[in-house]
């Protein structure tokens, strides 16, 4: 529809009337084709499905757990509509890993019901970040390596990965701009908020050197150009923090090294207490729906 | 925590929506500025697809008429009927009126 138009905007009937601004709620995956592509392990595509959507689901748990405890009532929808943005990426991401897996599991099978061993995120998103700083020097270093992922993701051979990453990367750049806007209000803020988001940096650098540790899995999928490597994306990532942080007084971190073992779950304390919240109530009452 | 906590200034969203012919006032927020309180429009009044165009403007820039006056500014707009077109027989083919 041509917004431009002025007649033609108000005399459009086809939206749903019930709502004063009309709804027009697309769903992103209609129509798209969901064979998997030739040539590709659908054991390897459901991992990197699985590792996707891991990463979204535990950063969008850590960002729900602001709500309630954030520092204004706004920021608390802007923290909000990013942890949703992120679990419709993981609910795409997982529901498609059940799929091509050929286990049939569901989202929530993938989400509430695997043990800690079982995940297969960064440990970035799994630290526990009780300060608003470091939420947001967090979420800048987070959407900053997710945004590369994903743009680069958009013209991967599964048309299903390609039209989750083309979403996604709407949402990453909001994300994105909305963490860089914070780091440089408090870097370049007072002494003391200066002093919280440099602490914060300092507290996510050692997990930056496994965003962009090659797996197995993503090493052979851009091979077969269904995924990505994300070590091909770290001069972008170095180049978006270098701008950042220079507009924000903020020294950057020397990130730990990439290379070594790289998205290695397990029993760990952080991912064993952030599970027992996510999975409480799916695990109380299993199969309960509303 | 006391010396830097200040109350964050108010702002008026105004949204256009897609059907929208121009921008209407939705409601108001807290920012710190301008730019803060644009991205806070965004996040909290356009959360289920309404808005094409926002437009934030500090709550203390807007001038108001007061209660007090509203006799005189408009009850002598009350009688005068001549003022509206109803007097002209409008053709069938113009819509919206």
């Amino acid at each position: 529809m041509d917004t431009y138009d002025a007649y033609q905007a108000i005399t459009d009937v086809t939206e749903d009337q019930r709502w004063a601004f009309g709804a027009g709620f697309d769903d992103p995956l209609s129509g798209i084709d969901t064979t998997i592509p030739d040539g590709v392990s659908a054991d390897d595509l459901a991992a990197y499905c699985e590792m996707l959507g891991d990463d979204a689901l535990l950063m969008s748990h850590r960002l729900q757990q602001w709500v309630g405890h954030a520092p204004e009532l706004e920021e608390e929808a802007a923290l909000a509509n990013i942890a949703l943005d992120l679990l419709g990426q993981a609910r795409f991401l997982l529901a498609r890993a059940g799929t091509v897996d050929g286990s049939g599991r569901t989202e929530d099978d993938y989400a509430f019901l695997r043990g800690p061993a079982q995940f297969r995120h960064v440990r970035l998103v799994e630290i526990v970040d009780n300060d608003f700083g470091l939420a947001m020097a967090r979420l800048l270093v987070f959407s900053t390596w997710r945004l590369a992922v994903l743009d680069r993701l958009r013209v991967s051979r599964d048309p299903v990965l390609a039209a989750i990453a083309d979403k996604g990367v709407k949402e990453m750049t909001y994300h994105r701009d909305y963490a860089a806007q914070w780091v440089i209000r408090l870097g370049d803020g007072t002494e003391f908020s200066h002093q919280r988001v440099q602490a914060g940096l300092d507290h996510v650098a050692p997990f930056v050197g496994e965003l962009f540790t090659d797996s197995d899995v993503e090493t052979r999928l851009a091979a077969a150009g269904v995924g990505v490597r994300p070590s091909e994306t770290h001069a972008e990532f170095d180049a978006a923090l270098d701008a950042v942080l220079s507009a924000a007084t903020l020294g950057c971190p020397a990130w730990s090294a990439s290379g070594g073992a790289t998205r290695t779950a397990g029993h760990r304390d952080t991912l064993t207490r952030l599970l027992a919240e996510l999975q409480s109530v799916a695990r109380a009452h299993p199969g309960a729906t509303w | 925590m006391s010396d830097t906590s200040e109350d964050w200034p108010l702002y008026e969203v105004f949204l256009r929506g897609k059907r929208g012919l121009n921008h209407v006032h939705v409601g108001s927020l807290h920012a710190a500025d301008a730019h803060m309180a644009l991205h806070h429009a965004r996040d909290v009044y356009t959360r289920r697809n309404e808005g094409v165009s926002i437009w934030v403007v500090a709550s203390k820039d807007i001038t108001a008429s007061s209660p007090d006056e509203k006799d005189p500014f408009f009850a002598p707009s009350g009688d005068k009927v001549y003022r509206h077109p109803t007097f002209y027989a409008i053709p069938d083919n113009v819509p919206h009126m």
